[in-house]
C-alpha cells in the first residue's frame, strides 16, 4: 500500500488520553485540508474507538492501544485502532445500536457513529486477544 | 468540565461546557440527576451552545436526563447545540425523541 505520510502513537488506556488521541488524528489529518464537517466526523469516530479500548478491551486494568494514521492516495486518511484486551465474541451484537454492556453511562451508539461518520470501518476482534478497528474517510478536495 | 444551572420558575437550565466524552459523562449524568432530584423541575433545558465536541457518550447523557425527567413527569429540552454534536445527536437518532430548540447551524 502507497502512502504519503504516516504516525503511529501508543498510549495507556487512561480515559484522559481520549481528548488526547482524538486531537493528536485531527492535527495530523489537517494536512489534507478537510472541512470543519469532516474533522469533527473523524475527531467523534476517534473517540468512539478509543473509548471501546478503555471501556471494553480493559475493564480492569490500564493496557496499552496502539493508534495509526496513514494519508493514502487520493486524500484518505486510514486509521488503525488497536487494543490487545479482551476481544468481542460477537461483533454483529457490539454493533447493534444501542447494545452495550457498559452501562448506564454507556449508550451503545459507538459502531453505530463510527460506521456513519467514516467511508469504511471494518473490526477484527478475537476473545482474549484483541481487538483492531480499521478505519478510512475520504476527504473530498477544495478548489 | 464546568456546569452552571439556574432556575426559573419551573424551568431549570443546565449549561454543558466544553468537551463530552466517556472521561466526564459520568460526573455529568449525577450532577445533572443530583439537579433534577433538587428542583423538581417541570421543565428540564439542557444548553449546548458552549459544547464545543460531544461523542457518543453525550447520548448517554441525554438518555439518563430524559429518565430522571420522566420519573417525575418531566419535559427534557435540548437548545443551543452546534453542527458536531447534532450530527451525533442526528446518527443516534435522539433527535426524533428529544425536543431540540434552536440549533446553531
Amino acid at each position: 500500500m502507497k502512502f504519503d505520510n504516516y504516525m503511529i502513537l501508543d498510549f495507556p488506556s487512561k480515559s484522559s488520553n481520549e481528548a488526547f488521541a482524538r486531537s493528536a488524528v485531527a492535527c495530523f489529518a489537517a494536512q489534507l485540508d478537510p472541512t470543519l464537517e469532516e474533522l469533527g466526523d473523524i475527531r467523534t469516530a476517534v473517540s468512539e474507538a478509543v473509548t471501546n479500548c478503555i471501556v471494553h478491551a480493559y475493564p480492569d486494568k490500564l493496557g496499552n492501544i496502539t493508534l495509526r494514521c496513514r494519508i493514502l492516495k487520493d486524500n484518505v486518511l486510514d486509521i488503525v485502532i488497536k487494543d490487545r484486551g479482551v476481544g468481542i465474541a460477537d461483533i454483529e451484537q457490539a454493533k447493534r445500536p444501542s447494545f452495550t454492556t457498559g452501562g448506564s453511562d454507556r449508550s451503545g451508539m459507538g459502531f453505530t457513529i463510527m460506521e456513519s461518520f467514516m467511508t469504511n470501518l471494518e473490526i477484527t476482534s478475537t476473545p482474549g486477544k484483541g481487538t483492531t478497528i480499521h478505519m478510512r474517510r475520504r476527504i473530498q478536495r477544495r478548489q | 468540565m464546568h456546569f452552571t444551572s439556574f432556575l426559573d420558575g419551573k424551568k431549570l437550565t443546565i449549561a454543558l461546557t466544553g468537551e463530552i466524552d466517556h472521561h466526564c459523562a459520568k460526573v455529568y449524568i449525577q450532577s445533572i440527576a443530583a439537579k433534577i432530584e433538587a428542583y423538581a423541575p417541570e421543565v428540564c433545558v439542557l444548553d449546548f451552545r458552549d459544547v464545543t465536541f460531544m461523542d457518543s457518550s453525550g447520548i448517554a447523557v441525554v438518555i439518563n436526563a430524559l429518565r430522571n425527567m420522566a420519573q417525575i413527569e418531566g419535559k427534557l429540552v435540548l437548545s443551543g447545540i452546534a453542527p458536531q454534536p447534532l450530527r451525533v445527536f442526528q446518527a443516534s437518532g435522539i433527535d426524533k425523541i428529544v425536543e431540540i430548540k434552536e440549533a446553531l447551524v
